[in-house]
């Protein structure tokens, strides 16, 4: 089930690609209880940003940092308190429930429970939206065919939900969500109830979904590896505010805020901790640096006209991965020798990429 | 025990008894769907949230649920009267049955309903479908099995009611044991009686729970 595609970053949407969502200054302030027990709780606040038609964009942060909050006001499920908010050139803000319709049919969603109709077979859930969109029997039954082939499940038309696994439920999710041909796929969670072969089962859907249908995914995940396999650009949200955004590969190179650098921290730990460096400058027998390792910094070469000069080094922590075709990483070198070759060594290092010097 | 006068009388009180079930479930089984949904889709968080809609139906539905049934039948005199004409007989009787079904169906089914979850309702939202959609094509089919069961419940209780229809009138098979039973001494008639609603109960139940179970798939 699972699909590598292989396509060039270059026929991702660009900078230049048309806004699908847009967020003009969206809050979403909660209120609870009445009286004294009155609580304001701003789930979002001051969100401005743009997603692209065609793109995969990532959301992350930490539980409660407004994720959820910010992408059911994209189809309305959580009407905005203030600000704008844009679908395919419709105002989303400010209608009511009965005017969000017409706009919500053009956004499929789907959700860490499933939540799948159990009154309803597996065909009867994906056909459901169809009936709902007035759409004739025939069409019906092409189209509930067709989804079904879409996500693998041909066999368990007939099922009941509580006959699925968890995977599976989250295929007829998927496959229920793109029935009416939506412009735009939310995902809250899909992912997080399942294991790890199904999650990319389950991402490698939503990739094609992408590819083959040009749909727009806005994915929320606190699991770092799934926007780092999936996501095109990547929004950081803390305390209801999204405090970076960006490429994913930039976000995960170079990301600017302790919360975005926490995150890529989980996936890439490719530099020492305090902790971690004590240990390393116990053992050291000379110069401990830690060199950021990106595309075209050719650390090799340095390294080995080093070694003609008899600069002893050793490669003591690190990690370098590739992210949408980039790689990216640090390296912790530990490098011995003629004082006067280790510092030109040092030197040469800087002139490529950044070097960190962290112990004497 | 005469069986060759009272075989006849027993059969028509089986008849009466069925006749006024029956007809109550029909009227107060629709009427108090209604009150049961827009007790449930008024809630706070819900479809049509509505403080002010809720507090009165609920008010409305914990004053009458616990008035007496027997009492309720002398209450309502007046009002049955200016409804169906009379204070006596089947339909009088049937009127003030289905008042005071109305109230329990309400409360059965708004309790029923809040087993859906809340997540599947969320999804069709999410489709775009309208609020009277949802409450017909997911709400109420996503309920069904519950629902099944706690109509079952109530027709148990409503043919309780109506052993106590004789009072006014309408005969059945609770007027059947008392009148021709309890007050000629006459215990075998009265047991006549009681082994007859026993197996209209048990029968009722059983179907009930037969359907239940099919749509529960259990
Ligand atoms: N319906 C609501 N009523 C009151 N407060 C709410 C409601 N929904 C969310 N909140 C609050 O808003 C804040 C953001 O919640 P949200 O669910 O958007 O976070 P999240 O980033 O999705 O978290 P998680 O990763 O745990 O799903 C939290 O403090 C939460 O308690
Ligand atoms: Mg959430």
């Amino acid at each position: 089930m699972t699909s590598t595609v292989t396509d060039s970053p270059l026929s991702r949407p660009g900078e230049d690609a048309e806004v699908i969502v847009r967020f003009e200054n969206a809050t979403k302030t909660f209120v609870t209880g009445k009286g004294k027990g009155r609580r304001e709780v701003t789930a979002v606040e001051d969100v401005s940003l743009n997603i692209r038609r065609g793109e995969i964009y990532g959301v992350i942060g930490y539980s409660g940092a407004g994720k959820s909050t910010l992408v059911r006001m994209i189809n309305g499920l959580e009407p905005a308190t203030s600000g704008k908010i844009q679908v395919d050139g419709h105002q989303v803000d400010g209608r009511t429930e009965d005017q969000l319709a017409p706009v919500r049919r053009d956004i499929g969603m789907i959700f860490q429970q499933f939540n799948l109709f159990t009154s309803r077979t597996v065909a009867g859930n994906v056909e459901y939206p169809l009936i709902r969109a007035g759409w004739d029997k025939a069409k019906r039954k092409a189209r509930v065919e067709e989804l079904l082939q879409f996500v693998g499940l041909t066999e368990r038309a007939g099922n009941y939900p509580e006959q699925l696994s968890g995977g599976q439920k989250q295929r007829v999710g998927i496959a229920r969500a793109l029935a009416a041909q939506p412009k735009i796929l939310l995902a809250d969670e899909s992912t997080s109830a399942l294991d790890p072969d199904t999650t990319q089962e389950v991402l490698g859907l939503l990739r094609r979904a992408n590819r083959e249908f040009g749909i727009t995914v806005v994915l929320i995940t606190h699991e770092m590896d799934v926007v780092r396999s999936i996501a095109d650009r990547v929004a950081v949200m803390d305390s209801g505010r999204v405090i970076e955004e960006g490429p994913t590969a930039r976000i995960f190179s170079a990301p600017q805020t302790e919360t975005a650098r926490r995150f890529v921290g989980t996936v890439s730990h490719d530099a020492p901790n305090a902790e971690e460096l004590a240990h390393l400058s116990q053992h050291s027998r000379g110069c401990l640096v830690v060199v950021d390792v990106r595309d075209g910094v050719d650390v090799g070469s340095v390294l080995s006209s080093a070694a003609a000069r008899g600069v002893n080094f050793r490669i003591v922590f690190g990690g370098v991965s590739v992210l949408q075709k980039q790689s990216f990483g640090s390296l912790t070198l530990d490098l011995a020798g003629e004082p006067q070759a280790v510092e030109e060594t040092i030197a040469a290092l800087g002139e490529l990429t950044t070097v960190k010097e962290v112990s004497a | 025990m005469n069986w060759s006068t009272m075989g006849p009388q027993l059969l028509t009180a089986i008849g009466e008894t069925l006749y006024m079930v029956s007809v109550t479930m029909i009227i107060a089984g629709l009427v108090g769907l209604f009150f049961g949904v827009a007790l449930y889709v008024t809630r706070p968080g819900n479809l049509y949230a509505s403080r002010v809609v809720n507090t009165a139906i609920n008010l409305v539905v914990n004053f009458v649920r616990p008035i007496p049934f027997i009492i309720l039948l002398a209450a309502l005199g007046p009002l049955t009267d200016s409804v169906i004409g009379t204070r006596l007989g089947q339909n009088a009787a049937i009127f003030t049955m289905s008042i005071a079904a109305v109230f329990a169906v309400a409360r059965i089914v708004e309790q029923n309903l809040m087993s859906v979850d809340p997540g599947v309702v969320e999804a069709a939202r999410s489709m775009g479908v309208s609020r009277p959609k949802i409450i017909t094509t997911v709400i109420l089919p996503e309920a069904l099995g519950p629902l099944v069961l706690g109509y079952t419940f109530l027709v148990i209780g409503v043919t309780d009611m109506s052993a106590m229809a004789g009072a006014i009138g309408a005969g059945g098979l609770g007027d059947f044991a008392l009148r021709l039973g309890y007050q000629r001494f006459n215990d075998e008639v009265t047991w006549a009686a009681v082994a007859v609603i026993i197996v209209l109960v048990q029968l009722v139940q059983f179907v009930g729970n037969s359907m239940a179970r099919k749509i529960m798939r259990r």
